[in-house]
């Protein structure tokens, strides 16, 4: 299996990445190169056993519906680009 | 002082030989007049330091003192620490200062450990030889033009050319013990949910652990001690009652049976690597340990299966950085979509963008079966592998790496080759057992070679024990990069 490069373009796009065209042709070479490593996979096996998510097969641990961290709210949007009045700032999404 | 072991140096603190503030004085001065050579930290900012460690002096001058209070460590650049640039190597988040720490930090402040800088790395831990950080490559001290290995690449370079007593380190698929076997000093990667993950910047979730950096066993005994600990705030963090994983480094390994993977030794391995490991293992049979020879039939898998399970993660906790909480956000949009699109183009580097490629790709439609449900399979197999194995042997010896350091840009061009030098340290991440490097030689051009010690889940304090009496018996935790020879202990 090989990739084109509008599948490149295609992923670029799902994983909000801006590619130029030259970047998009080197990312083809690249990826095929790394999916003929992937390919070998292809040589196992697998038939009845089932996927491994985890290191370990432990349940997730529940807590109580309860407050428990501290509002950090100005300490958390002092890191943040654009910031005001408590609130994030992006361009305008809706008209 | 630059050599001595974590303990002599308590002992030293305890006897006030020397001050905390002293000590971390050193250590920066040593780190700055060095890293121009060696770009091992990122930050280092000796105000925050020296404040930690006058707080040290005074809790040592209380009679409260624990074996690491006082003693300055180096962190890698995954770990948010609260009031310092926490980088990941990335031009993402080259202005992010941590608004708070990560479960590991919090542990060390809690015994008054010092933070001696923050250490480079592979952009978000993705690379083995750590070129890929915006802050420039790694070099390794016992060859300038060759690589350290990566990820943890900055704190092996520190702890080897005695810029740090210790460090931490991150381990998904490599990442501690590679650089560790490259650098020539010794790492720990801990059973996957020993360590909290909770502030250590996520690369992939189901692999990621944190882990102790260090010139010996002893003192990577001594580290994990304070790092690992169940935390509520990460959920895969496991509930075990606290273990002290120096409880049997003195332990006789007579009748231990090491095994030796078949696959661990084939072709691939470069015969000056072979050559360091089969006197380790002599060395090993020499203490009175049994020798076996195993069988991991999987391993060839394990690289193709990690390069879709680990992007797959990936590009899903990458998903975060879109400009709008915190990182980088471009000059120059339109819109959200050209503004997301721009701040991640111009953000991530070129490997971290491959991974994200990747990952994107195996995770979208009519794809997911082929690629990701099938590495998930194959990641059972190899758990399988290493579990009968463990029927066997109580603990598992091969090389770290297959080859010793290489060349600064030699696998940079070429990300299957780069991939490929993990072959023997991926299965132990996608098993999530504990597995460690150990200096045991020297191969081509006098560059250090590392013995990877696997154990079974929850072996940490039995492979510490194995490589205390093995660094007792030998002095390759001892050699020290040319510049470093002729300091006196």
């Amino acid at each position: 299996m090989a990739l084109s490069l509008e599948d490149v373009k295609r992923i670029a796009m799902l994983a909000r990445l801006s590619v130029t065209e030259a970047e998009a042709e080197q990312a083809l070479g690249e990826l095929n190169g790394v999916f003929a490593l992937i390919e070998q996979m292809r040589s196992a096996n697998t038939k009845d056993v089932e996927p491994m998510s985890h290191a370990q097969d432990v349940m997730l641990r529940l807590r109580p519906d309860a407050v428990s961290e501290p509002d950090n709210h100005d300490l958390f949007q002092s890191v943040g680009p654009q910031v005001e009045a408590g609130l994030y700032l992006v361009p305008k999404v809706i008209e | 002082m630059l050599n001595a072991t974590l303990t002599e140096l308590s002992q030293a603190l305890s006897a006030r030989k020397i001050s905390s503030a002293e000590l971390t004085q050193l250590f920066i001065d040593r780190a700055h007049s060095l890293n121009p050579a060696l770009n091992a930290f990122i930050t280092l900012d000796s105000t925050r330091s020296l404040e930690q460690a006058r707080a040290a002096d005074a809790r040592i001058a209380r009679g409260d003192a624990q074996p690491l209070t006082g003693i300055p460590i180096a962190h890698k650049d995954i770990f948010c620490t609260k009031g310092w640039l926490t980088t990941c190597g990335s031009r993402m988040l080259a202005n992010f200062v941590a608004p708070y720490d990560a479960h590991v930090l919090e542990r060390f402040e809690a015994v008054g450990a010092v933070v001696l800088g923050k250490t480079n790395m592979d952009e978000f831990a993705m690379g083995s030889s750590s070129e890929t950080s915006y802050y420039g490559p790694v070099r390794n001290p016992w060859d300038t033009s060759a690589v350290p290995g990566g990820s943890s690449g900055g704190s092996a370079c520190a702890v080897a050319a005695r810029l740090a007593p210790a460090a931490t380190g991150t381990d998904t698929g490599g990442s501690i013990r590679l650089p560790a076997s490259l650098c020539g000093i010794s790492g720990l990667k801990p059973t996957y949910g020993v360590v909290s993950r909770y502030g250590m910047i996520a690369y992939a979730s189901s692999l990621d652990q944190g882990g102790p950096m260090a010139k010996s066993a002893a003192d990577l005994a001594l580290l994990l001690n304070s790092m690992a600990g169940f935390d509520l705030r990460d959920s895969t963090s496991l509930e075990r009652a606290p273990e002290d994983y120096t409880r049997d480094l003195t332990q006789s390994v007579k009748g231990m049976r090491l095994g030796l993977p078949k696959e661990y030794f084939a072709a691939g391995l470069n015969a000056d690597v072979a050559r360091a490991i089969e006197a380790a293992v002599a060395q090993f049979r020499a203490m009175g340990c049994e020798i076996v020879e195993i069988s991991l039939p999987n391993t060839e898998l394990a690289v193709p299966a990690y390069y879709v399970l680990a992007p797959a993660e990936a590009s899903s906790n990458l998903a975060r950085y879109d400009g709008v909480r915190y990182g980088y956000r471009t000059s120059d949009y339109r819109d959200l979509r050209e503004m997301y699109m721009k701040s991640r183009a111009e953000g991530f580097g070129p490997e971290v963008k491959r991974r994200i490629l990747i990952g994107t790709y195996v995770l979208s439609h009519g794809y997911y079966d082929a690629y990701y449900l099938q590495a998930q399979r194959i990641r059972r197999l190899i758990a399988r592998d290493f579990t009968q194995a463990f029927e066997h042997c109580d603990l598992i010896l091969g090389p770290t790496s297959p080859s010793v350091a290489f060349d600064l840009g030699a696998k940079s061009g070429d990300p299957v080759q780069m991939y490929l030098s993990d072959i023997y340290t991926i299965g132990v991440n996608l098993a999530g057992l504990p597995g460690m490097s150990i200096p045991c030689g020297f191969g081509e051009g006098g560059r250090p070679v590392g013995l990877q010690i696997i154990g079974n889940y929850f072996d940490e304090a039995r492979m510490l024990n194995a490589a205390h009496r093995f660094q007792i018996d030998t002095d390759w935790h001892l050699r020290m990069p040319p510049d470093v020879e002729g300091v006196r202990r």
